[in-house]
């Protein structure tokens, strides 16, 4: 089952072209990860699949689960199960983490015909995830985002995911900013999400969060277009050699 | 109040005001005009004893001589007072029972959601034998239809009924009281009411009881070309509490209309009178036709010691609102508070906050106020806190913070702090905040639409105010912050 599938995407910002011509297909059970220098197109291909505003795409065409997304709003790619993990999740006063997480999980199972998620059985899933997170109880307390470190920030991220159980996870910059044991953490929540029926794509900038997670694809991006694909070994040589070297190839 | 979820209210009229249905019953109305033979007529019907008579042509000849304010931040074109009527009441005696009101009225009730049988609860609100439960004054226009539970009241010696019911049965407790709150001349609206007023509430808990149950009165504007000029009086003896609610709903009707209350509140030595609105009058469409012109005098007076009066407000609709929920904290020790949440959306004009005059030693404030600016609308706090030269060691808390929602939009605070003492704490805190792109744009992508976002960050903004609300109409009130946000983003 193809989850995502891009052939020959160019979009823009603020009418700058941004992304090139950009061809990837994701398989449920694949782990891509998308590697490039800063600027070169990494964030704004996450939020073009999103659908943002103010990103638009100029050519080509991006599928979701087999369905052309043209059209379709940011909240109904998400349900359709697109899960963007965010590189600055942003703060939101006054709504805790807890609210937050059941509206969205709620929305999730308006959208295909279900009742809201009892509250008990939603306290008991997200008290299970957050442990697995190694984050305390009180955290779900908080508001959305405020007064989070960066570690803790992402690992609400993680947790938003193993809730939502998304199709498709495109993680951006998931590992910046998190000393080893907060990278070891969040890798373990996305080793236990992966599965045969979904597929995670891992947008980074540094080889170390793949020491801790198997991918199957590496792609290389540098100026709005993948350079060059290959496996696991690819990132190692990227470690070795700069995306200088590799650009040219 | 309505019992319809925010998206079964668009079905329901097509559009977000779900209480804008008219009730097509027989009316008798006082034709349009104001002079004294209006006032006059008014007492007539209402039995009035001749005192009552002389203190509303009193008011009249004050209101003739008095300027009608511009000092709000609010924008209108003059009300032509002379093409309003001033009464409107269903054809017929008032009903003695609930079997003899109009059928069509008892249906009236139940789609706004409203208990008017006593076995019954507000709408929204699950059976749970921790509830309190509610006695309901239904005020249709210019008359009270009928008050709940009247009888297990009287057995604690609590009287909660329509005003002109308290003028023929309590004479002399309302003569001791009505208008030493906010007398006649207090201001152009003031005097207005004090002249025309027709039905409102009257409430009296005797010393050292416990109000058994929320008092709710519920006012309902149905007729056209009318203004509802309520006059609400609580007293609350010695030692004793109470928790009145109010709600208020109008049809959808293209001219605008005035509603112009006054209401009192006094608690003696030790008592306490928790007071919670939450505003629905029709706001008027998107293009800013219609609407109802909210000014109103609320104020209240803590008169003995240790007394306490708190004002919860939650304002979602009008087209206008201009009202000041204030306590005068006369009692040494005494306790004012005010929690607001005023919202405004589309064209919408909202003057509103607080005045805390502290006379008495060791008196304390607290104001928060929260402010919701979406559409071309216009949302300002103003407050006035005053430290009188007794008032040793007053204290006032205020925070006023505003909620900005797209880019046309305004928020304004007029805070004004007049201080005679050296030992008084006064504190003010401000703040103004955006719903920002990248806050919708998260909620979104983990499947939450615009409007339920905006909603979900709107009802944290409030939260403080929410939870000051008795249980049964913070449900009410986060549901109206959500209908009175549709549309408000993209």
């Amino acid at each position: 089952m193809k989850l995502l599938e891009l052939r020959g995407l160019v979009a823009s910002v603020d009418e700058k072209q941004i992304l090139n011509g950009i061809d990837l297909t994701v398989n449920a059970g694949e782990v891509h990860a998308i590697m490039g220098p800063n600027g070169s197109g990494k964030s704004t291909l996450s939020n073009v699949l999103a659908g943002r505003d103010g990103y638009t795409v100029t050519e080509g065409d991006i599928e979701l689960m087999g369905t052309p997304v043209n059209g379709m709003s940011v909240e109904e790619r998400a349900l359709t199960g697109l899960f963007l993990g965010f590189q600055h999740p942003i703060e939101i006063p006054g709504v805790t983490n807890m609210e937050f997480l059941k509206v969205a999980i709620d929305s999730h199972r308006i959208s295909i015909g279900e009742e809201e998620m009892n509250t008990r059985d939603f306290m008991v899933q997200v008290r299970d995830i957050s442990k697995r997170l190694e984050l305390s109880t009180e955290f779900l307390k908080r508001f959305v985002n405020v007064g989070f470190s960066g570690g803790e920030k992402k690992r609400n991220e993680i947790l938003q995911l193993m809730l939502l159980r998304p199709r498709l996870a495109f993680l951006d910059e998931t590992d910046s900013g998190l000393d080893v044991d907060a990278l070891q953490v969040v890798a373990k929540g996305i080793n236990e999400f992966r599965s045969g029926d979904n597929g995670v794509v891992l947008v980074t900038h540094y080889q170390r969060l793949l020491n801790y997670i198997d991918v199957d694809f590496v792609h290389i991006m540098v100026n709005g277009t993948i350079v060059k694909s290959g496996d696991a070994q690819l990132a190692h040589e990227v470690e070795a050699q700069g995306y200088a070297g590799l650009g040219k190839a | 109040m309505s019992e319809q979820s925010p998206s079964a209210a668009h079905d329901f009229i097509g559009k977000e005001y779900a209480a804008g249905f008219v009730t097509d019953i027989e009316q008798e109305t006082i034709p349009p005009g104001l002079d004294e033979a209006v006032i006059k007529e008014i007492s007539e019907r209402k039995n009035e004893p001749e005192w009552l008579l002389d203190w509303r042509l009193q008011a009249y000849r004050r209101w003739l001589e008095m300027p009608e304010p511009t000092w709000a931040k609010v924008d209108y074109e003059p009300i032509d007072y002379q093409a309003i009527s001033y009464f409107a009441a269903p054809t017929g005696d008032k009903p003695k029972s609930l079997d003899e009101v109009d059928p069509e009225l008892l249906r009236t009730y139940e789609k706004l959601g409203i208990p008017l049988h006593e076995q019954e609860m507000l709408a929204g609100v699950e059976r749970d034998p921790d509830t309190p439960r509610v006695a309901v004054d239904a005020i249709f226009d210019s008359v009270s239809l009928t008050t709940t539970f009247k009888k297990e009241l009287q057995e604690h010696g609590v009287i909660y009924c329509s005003f002109g019911e308290a003028v023929e049965n309590h004479p002399e407790l309302v003569q001791q009281y009505l208008g030493t709150v906010v007398p006649p001349s207090d201001n152009f609206y003031a005097a207005l009411n004090s002249a025309v007023f027709s039905d409102g509430s009257f409430v009296y808990i005797p010393k050292g009881v416990r109000c058994p149950m929320e008092l709710l009165s519920y006012f309902r504007i149905n007729a056209q070309n009318t203004g509802q000029f309520e006059r609400t009086l609580i007293i609350a003896d010695e030692g004793s509490y109470a928790s009145y609610l109010e709600g208020c709903t109008a049809p959808m009707r293209d001219e605008n209309q005035l509603h112009a209350a006054v209401v009192e509140l006094v608690a003696l030595e030790d008592a306490s009178i928790k007071y919670s609105t939450v505003q629905n009058w029709y706001p008027g469409d998107e293009e800013g036709n219609g609407g109802i012109y909210n000014f109103v005098t609320k104020r209240g007076v803590c008169r003995g010691a240790r007394s306490h009066i708190s004002w919860t407000q939650v304002e979602t609709g009008s087209a206008i609102t201009w009202k000041y929920p204030s306590v005068i904290l006369r009692g040494d020790n005494s306790v004012g508070e005010f929690y607001s949440v005023a919202i405004t959306n589309n064209h919408q004009q909202a003057d509103t906050g607080s005045k805390m005059t502290h006379i008495g030693r060791n008196t304390s404030s607290t104001i928060i106020s929260k402010g919701i600016s979406a559409g071309s609308s216009s949302n300002a706090y103003r407050g006035r806190v005053r430290m009188n030269p007794g008032a040793k060691q007053a204290r006032n808390f205020t925070q006023c913070d505003s909620l900005l929602i797209g880019g046309k939009c305004a928020a304004h605070t007029f805070p004004t702090i007049e201080s005679q003492r050296s030992d008084a704490i006064v504190e003010h805190e401000a703040t103004t905040s955006k719903v920002s792109e990248d806050q919708l744009f998260l909620c979104r992508q983990r499947g939450i639409d615009a409007e339920k976002a905006v909603a979900m960050i709107v009802n944290g903004f409030c939260k403080e105010v929410l939870r000051e609300l008795p249980m049964e109409f913070a449900v009410e009130a986060s549901k109206l912050l959500e209908v009175s946000l549709e549309g408000a983003v993209g």
